[in-house]
C-alpha cells in the first residue's frame, strides 16, 4: 500500500467520526433540512465531474460522460442548496407576544 | 506557492465551510445561515477545481453547467413541501449518478496502460461505480413510489430474494474481476448496468410507510459513492464531505428504524413477513366506538387548559396543515396551551413534518419531539389526533402479539380526552387496528381532515 493512499484513509476514518459527531447534534426538527443539505454536499461530486470533464485527449463517448456527470451534479448541488435554503426559512421562533409564558422545559 | 497549493488551500476552506455549515444546523436559529456557508464552500470548490493543470473543455463545462443551474433551481423552488421527500431522493439519485459517471471516465482515462492501476484506485472505481449506481436507480424508484409513479405497497414476486442475491452475487464477481486488473471498459459497464438493475429490484419491495429509512440509506449512499470518488481522484475534499454525508445518513437510517422499533434489515428485507400480517389484522376489531361532532370537540378544546395535536401524514395529504394552525391561534387567544407532538417517523423523511408544520408558520418551540412530550400527556385535556395512526397505537406497548410490538409511540392514550380525526375505521399503514379508537376516552370525528378542521375553526369561533 502506498503512504497517499493511507492518508487517504486516515482522512476517511476521522471524517466519518467527526461526521457522527457533528450529526448527532442536530435536533430532530431539522432532520429533512439536514437531509436535504447534506444532500446538497454531497453534490461535491460536481467538483470531480469538472475534473474528469476537463482531462486532455478523450473520445467524444468518454466527454459526454464526463459532460452527463457535470450536469447531474450541478442540478445536485443547485437544487439540494436552494430547497434547503427555502425550507429553513420557513422555520420561525414563536412572536414575542407568546413568550411571556412559562416554559415547561 | 503553486497554483495546486492554492487549488488544495481553496479545497480545505470548503471542507470547514461544511462542517460548519452542519455545525450550524443544531440550532434553527442559525440554520439558513450555515446552508449559506456551505453554498459559499461548493462555489469556492468549484471555482478553484477549473484552475487545475492541464484542465480543458472549460467551456463545454460551463455550458452544462449554465443549463443545468436554472433546472436545479426551478425543480428546487416550484417543489410543493408535501413533495420534498421525492424531491430529495430525486437530488440523491442525480448525485449517485455522477458519481458512476466519474468512475467510468476515470476508469477510461487510467485503464489504458496495463499494470499500472493501484489496488486502491481500481477497488475506488468499482465502489464508486457499484453505490453510486444503485443510488440512482433505487432513488429514481423511491421517487417514483413517493410521486405514485409506481405503486407505493412492497412489490413482490416469488424467487426475489433469490433474485437479488444472484445480482449482488454477480456485481461482486465484475467488482473482483475489475479490481484483479482486467481493465476491460466492458466490465466496469456491466458492473454499473447490473448495480443499476440491483438498486430498482432493491428499493421496490419497500413499502412507502418504510421510505423515511430508505431515503435516508440512500443519502448515506451517495455520500460514501462520493467519497469513493475522492479516492479515485486523490482529492481529499471529495473524500471528506462524502464521507460527512455517509455519516449523517447512516445516522438517520438508524433513528429511524429504532423510531419504528425495528431493525433496519427488517425493514430493507421485511416486505414478506409484513404483507401477510397486514391481511390478517384486518380482519380483527371490536369495541365499541364513540362518534362526536364537530361542535362537541370544539366546545371540549375551547374549555381546555392544555391541548396537544398529534399531526400525522394524513394531515399533509389533506393540506390541513394550515388549517390546524389557525384552530390552534383561536385556542391560545381563548387561553388554552396548544403544543404539538411530532414522532420521529411522521412523513416521508425524516423530520417532515417539523418542514410541513413550519410551512404553516407554526412556531418551531411549539413542537415537541416524542420523549420530550410523552410524559406531559397525562396533564393534558385533549389529545388531538390529526391523521396518525400506527404512531398512537397503545398495542405497540402493550400486545406482543401486535406486529408493531416495541415501536416507540406518542402515548396519546394517557390525556384525559382524546380526539381522533380520521376519514374511516380504516386501519393505517401498517394495516393493524387501533385499540386507541374504542377506548373509553376516545372520541372519533370522521370526514376529510382538512374539513373537519374547518369546521372545529368555525365553531371554536363562534364561542
Amino acid at each position: 500500500m502506498n503512504t497517499s493512499f493511507l492518508i487517504e484513509l486516515t482522512v476517511l476514518i476521522l471524517a466519518a467520526f467527526l461526521g457522527f459527531e457533528v450529526i448527532s447534534k442536530v435536533p430532530t426538527l431539522l432532520h429533512t433540512p439536514l437531509m436535504s443539505g447534506s444532500n446538497a454536499i454531497h453534490g461535491i461530486v460536481l467538483v470531480g465531474g469538472i475534473i474528469v470533464a476537463g482531462l486532455p485527449d478523450q473520445d467524444v463517448w468518454i466527454r459526454v460522460v464526463g459532460l452527463a456527470a457535470v450536469a447531474l451534479g450541478t442540478g445536485n448541488v443547485v437544487g439540494g442548496f436552494v430547497v434547503t435554503d427555502r425550507m429553513l426559512e420557513m422555520f420561525k421562533r414563536r412572536k414575542p407576544r407568546q413568550e411571556t409564558e412559562a416554559k415547561p422545559e | 506557492m503553486s497554483t495546486q497549493d492554492g487549488i488544495t488551500l481553496a479545497y480545505i476552506v470548503t471542507i470547514v465551510s461544511f462542517i460548519l455549515a452542519l455545525r450550524f444546523l443544531s440550532n434553527p436559529a442559525h440554520a439558513r445561515k450555515g446552508n449559506w456557508i456551505g453554498a459559499f464552500g461548493m462555489a469556492v470548490a468549484i471555482v478553484a477545481t477549473f484552475f487545475r493543470e492541464g484542465m480543458q473543455n472549460e467551456w463545454s463545462i460551463l455550458l452544462v453547467m449554465a443549463i443545468a443551474s436554472p433546472i436545479g433551481a426551478y425543480a428546487a423552488r416550484a417543489v410543493k413541501m408535501t413533495a420534498m421527500p421525492q424531491m430529495v431522493a430525486l437530488f440523491n439519485g442525480v448525485g449517485g449518478g455522477a458519481a458512476a459517471l466519474i468512475a467510468l471516465s476515470e476508469f477510461h482515462h487510467v485503464a489504458p496502460e496495463p499494470g499500472r492501476l493501484d489496488a486502491n484506485v481500481s477497488v475506488s472505481i468499482a465502489l464508486s461505480a457499484l453505490i453510486g449506481s444503485i443510488s440512482f436507480a433505487g432513488s429514481l424508484v423511491a421517487f417514483g413510489k413517493l410521486q405514485e409513479l409506481v405503486s407505493g405497497r412492497p412489490i413482490v414476486y416469488p424467487g426475489q430474494k433469490f433474485g437479488n442475491l444472484a445480482i449482488l452475487a454477480a456485481l461482486l464477481g465484475l467488482g473482483i474481476a475489475v479490481i484483479a486488473g482486467a481493465q476491460e471498459q466492458g466490465l466496469l459497464i456491466g458492473l454499473i448496468c447490473g448495480s443499476l438493475a440491483f438498486g430498482v429490484l432493491f428499493v421496490l419491495p419497500i413499502g412507502g410507510a418504510d421510505m423515511p429509512v430508505v431515503i435516508s440509506l440512500l443519502n448515506a449512499f451517495t455520500g460514501i459513492a462520493a467519497s469513493a470518488t475522492g479516492f479515485v481522484l486523490h482529492e481529499n475534499v471529495l473524500i471528506v464531505s462524502g464521507m460527512l454525508v455517509g455519516a449523517a445518513g447512516t445516522l438517520l437510517t438508524l433513528l429511524m428504524a429504532k423510531a419504528m422499533g425495528r431493525s433496519v434489515a427488517n425493514v430493507l428485507f421485511g416486505a414478506f413477513g409484513q404483507l401477510q400480517v397486514s391481511e390478517a389484522a384486518i380482519a380483527a376489531g371490536e369495541g365499541t366506538v364513540r362518534s362526536a361532532t364537530a361542535e362537541d370537540v370544539a366546545v371540549m378544546l375551547a374549555y381546555a387548559d392544555r391541548v396537544i395535536v398529534v399531526p400525522g401524514y394524513g394531515l399533509a395529504v389533506a393540506q390541513a396543515q394550515h388549517s390546524v394552525r389557525e384552530l390552534a391561534d383561536e385556542l391560545e387567544k381563548k387561553g388554552v396551551d396548544v403544543k404539538y407532538a411530532i414522532h420521529p417517523v411522521a412523513g416521508r423523511m425524516p423530520g417532515h413534518m417539523n418542514v410541513l408544520l413550519a410551512e404553516a408558520n407554526v412556531p418551531y418551540d411549539q413542537l415537541s419531539e416524542m420523549d420530550e412530550i410523552n410524559p406531559e400527556f397525562e396533564r393534558t385535556d385533549v389529545a388531538l389526533v390529526i391523521g396518525a395512526n400506527d404512531v398512537t397505537n397503545p398495542a405497540a406497548r402493550s400486545d406482543r402479539s401486535s406486529p408493531i410490538y416495541g415501536m416507540p409511540i406518542l402515548d396519546v392514550d394517557k390525556a384525559k380526552n382524546v380526539v381522533v380525526l380520521k376519514r374511516s375505521m380504516r386501519p393505517g399503514f401498517a394495516g393493524i387496528d387501533n385499540p386507541l379508537y374504542t377506548e373509553p376516552q376516545t372520541q372519533m370525528l370522521f370526514g376529510d381532515a382538512r374539513e373537519s378542521v374547518v369546521k372545529l375553526v368555525q365553531a371554536v369561533k363562534t364561542l
